[in-house]
């Protein structure tokens, strides 16, 4: 394992800004994996930090193939985590909004063009993500459509779902897509968390990256085969929104099986703790995402479920 | 009249409400109809001047209203009270979840409610301040997309700079954008800076928008004679002037002014030892359009933005 310092700048009154990468094997740039992008995807850098550790005991028997080269960056953005602020510290904008970044341009373009011109080159590439809505996700693949996407290579993770979605306007400025356009074969996964670290999950997604590369050959590893992954489209989940605001009372976790007219949740009054609605699951099938907050806005979509076959 | 445009129910006792006033003459009688739009982002107060501004000039002359005046002061009313640029508890730029969704989250809600009820209008006007971290010249930025609707309208609209820019996948989340894309013709203004008022921009942009009222018909009562605008359209015309270290800035030169390459827009300076980090020059010559207000910067911060010489002498001797 080799830990290089692949981008930086200076402060006055902070340390030195750093991204750090950490390489194993020598040869072809086939994986990269970046980990948390914004202040608190701390299960995004955990799930990192638990891969560079399994690939640093693979390398050291030796089980990372001749010729190829795997890199992961467990956080692009540490000055945000250190100070606990979700984007970037002076001007809230987003690394992630900043791909494929412009060396010339301002502070966040310019480390997302700084990681990107180390990063564009690889063959495949993952990035730990997150979702901008509060909440606990199963786990799964996730994949724009831009007329790059592999969808038969995603199935490789064993991740039990590879869920495709047509990107929106500001997608086009996520390293996923840019990734896509430089022709790497990018996906994101998501774990269930961001905040909170969920060690389950993170372990579940490190053991699909190496499921993955071992199947691409590029490590020797002795992995189960995972999931056959189910494809679903985005627009496809069905959602679940709060009728009503108040406290959020959800009678299922994320990755439970539900029925058609089983009680998901109770909004309750805060005042008076009298029920203001009840949601119904309108069909049967797997809780894929789930609100987490204590309470909700009305109209939130606080449950998304994959439907079950009939 | 006042109106509530579009609202929600919050948790704890309380609606997200969306307010606007109309202004029509007495007995009604239709006409054009143009809407002012301002507080997408809670940071940015330069609108608040001039919302009231243009309702107390209609309401002292309501003999010269022929049509309907909308104004919208706070799109984003928990940013404004909260002082925060975006949606706070959600972290969303407003700017960028337009056109909305009647069946989305509350705020894809909220944002198809307020472009449902734009929408009729003639005219819209979206009133932006700078940022907190950089002053501007009172200024009119058009989508190339949309350019031969808008730029009769914004060289009427009294303000000094007018930028054509090149279409964005990004900026199609913006209501500027999908007004325009719906046929609402709509100008987007920056100026001054973020969590202040500059009242004099702001009797500007006023006068400015009596003299689009004129031309619709909505206002027949004396308008100030509008300002020549600078209008820029080539993608090479604006220099971007980027931080080469961090540090402290000083400025020296306002915004305005016009500058000699090589002449000193300030310094960079590390107060801890007292040491002069680097200075901050004209790499052309031009006209100084955006200036940075804010003094922390960290390499690469924007610190100004200026208009090419050439350019300038060239529209200023037309």
């Amino acid at each position: 394992m080799e830990q290089k310092t692949i981008y930086e700048f200076g402060a006055v009154y902070r340390d030195t800004f750093r991204v750090t990468g950490f390489y194993f094997g020598t040869g072809e740039k086939t994986m990269c994996v970046v980990g948390s992008m914004r202040g608190n995807e701390n299960q995004q850098m955990y799930a990192c930090s638990l891969l560079v550790k399994r690939l640093r005991e693979l390398e050291e028997k030796g089980r990372i193939a001749e010729g190829k080269e795997i890199l992961v960056i467990p956080c692009v953005n540490p000055y945000s985590v250190n100070v606990k602020k979700r984007f970037w510290t002076i001007d809230n904008t987003d690394i992630n909004r900043m791909f494929p970044g412009f060396s010339e341009g301002e502070t966040t373009q310019r480390i997302a063009g700084g990681v990107f011109d180390v990063i564009k080159e690889y063959k495949y590439g993952v990035q730990f993500a997150s979702f901008y809505r509060a909440g606990s996700f199963l786990p799964h693949i996730r994949m724009m459509k831009t007329g790059y996407e592999n969808v038969e290579l995603a199935k490789q993770f064993g991740l039990p779902y590879v869920v495709l979605h047509n990107p929106r306007p500001f997608d086009t400025a996520t390293l996923n897509y840019n990734w896509q356009i430089w022709e790497t074969d990018a996906f994101s996964i998501y774990t269930t968390n961001t905040e909170r670290i969920d060690q389950a999950s993170a372990r579940q997604a490190v053991e699909a990256i190496l499921c993955f590369l071992s199947k691409q050959g590029v490590i020797r590893y002795r992995s189960h085969d995972g999931y056959i992954s189910k494809v679903i489209e985005s627009g496809d989940l069905i959602s679940v929104r709060a009728g009503a605001a108040g406290f959020f009372e959800s009678r299922v976790t994320v990755g439970e099986e539900v029925v058609r007219g089983q009680l998901l949740a109770r909004i309750m009054d805060p005042y008076t703790n009298e029920a203001k609605c009840e949601l119904i699951s309108p069909v049967s099938g797997v809780v894929n995402f789930l609100h987490d907050g204590a309470m909700t806005y009305e109209n939130t979509a606080v449950f998304k479920i994959i439907e079950e076959e009939e | 009249m006042l109106t509530i445009v579009t609202k929600a129910a919050l948790p704890v006792g309380e609606e997200l409400k969306i307010q606007k006033n109309r202004l029509e003459p007495s007995g009604g009688g239709g006409g054009k109809r143009i809407s002012i739009v301002t507080g997408i982002h809670g940071d940015e107060l330069e609108g608040q001047f001039v919302c009231y501004e243009l309702g107390r000039r209609i309401l002292e002359h309501p003999e010269y209203l022929h049509g309907i005046v909308d104004i919208y002061p706070a799109l984003n009313p928990f940013g404004i009270d909260t002082v925060t640029r975006g949606i706070p508890a959600f972290d969303l730029d407003m700017n960028r979840i337009f056109p909305g969704r009647e069946d989305g989250d509350m705020n894809e809600y909220i944002a198809s409610g307020i472009i449902r009820d734009l929408e009729g209008s003639d005219l819209c006007l979206d009133l932006h301040a700078s940022n907190i971290y950089l002053t501007e010249i009172p200024q009119i930025r058009i989508n190339e997309l949309h350019r031969e609707r808008l730029l009769p309208l914004a060289k009427k609209a009294n303000v000094d700079f007018i930028w054509v820019h090149g279409a964005s996948t990004v900026l199609e989340a913006t209501l500027a954008y999908s007004l325009n894309s719906r046929g609402v013709d709509t100008l987007v203004v920056e100026m001054g800076v973020g969590m202040r008022i500059t009242k004099e921009y702001g009797e500007q942009m006023t006068d400015g928008i009596f003299s689009l009222m004129r031309e619709l018909g909505i206002w027949t009562g004396p308008v100030a004679e509008v300002r020549k605008p600078i209008v820029s359209e080539a993608a090479d015309d604006v220099l971007f002037l980027n931080a080469p270290c961090s540090g402290v800035f000083i400025k020296d030169r306002m915004h305005g002014v016009l500058l000699e390459k090589g002449e000193r827009l300030g310094r960079i300076v590390n107060p801890l030892t007292g040491g002069l980090l680097c200075e901050v020059k004209a790499p052309a010559s031009g006209w100084l359009f955006t200036i940075r207000e804010y003094p922390m910067v960290l390499e690469g911060s924007l610190m100004a933005r200026i208009l090419d010489g050439k350019r300038y002498a060239q529209q200023r001797s037309r």
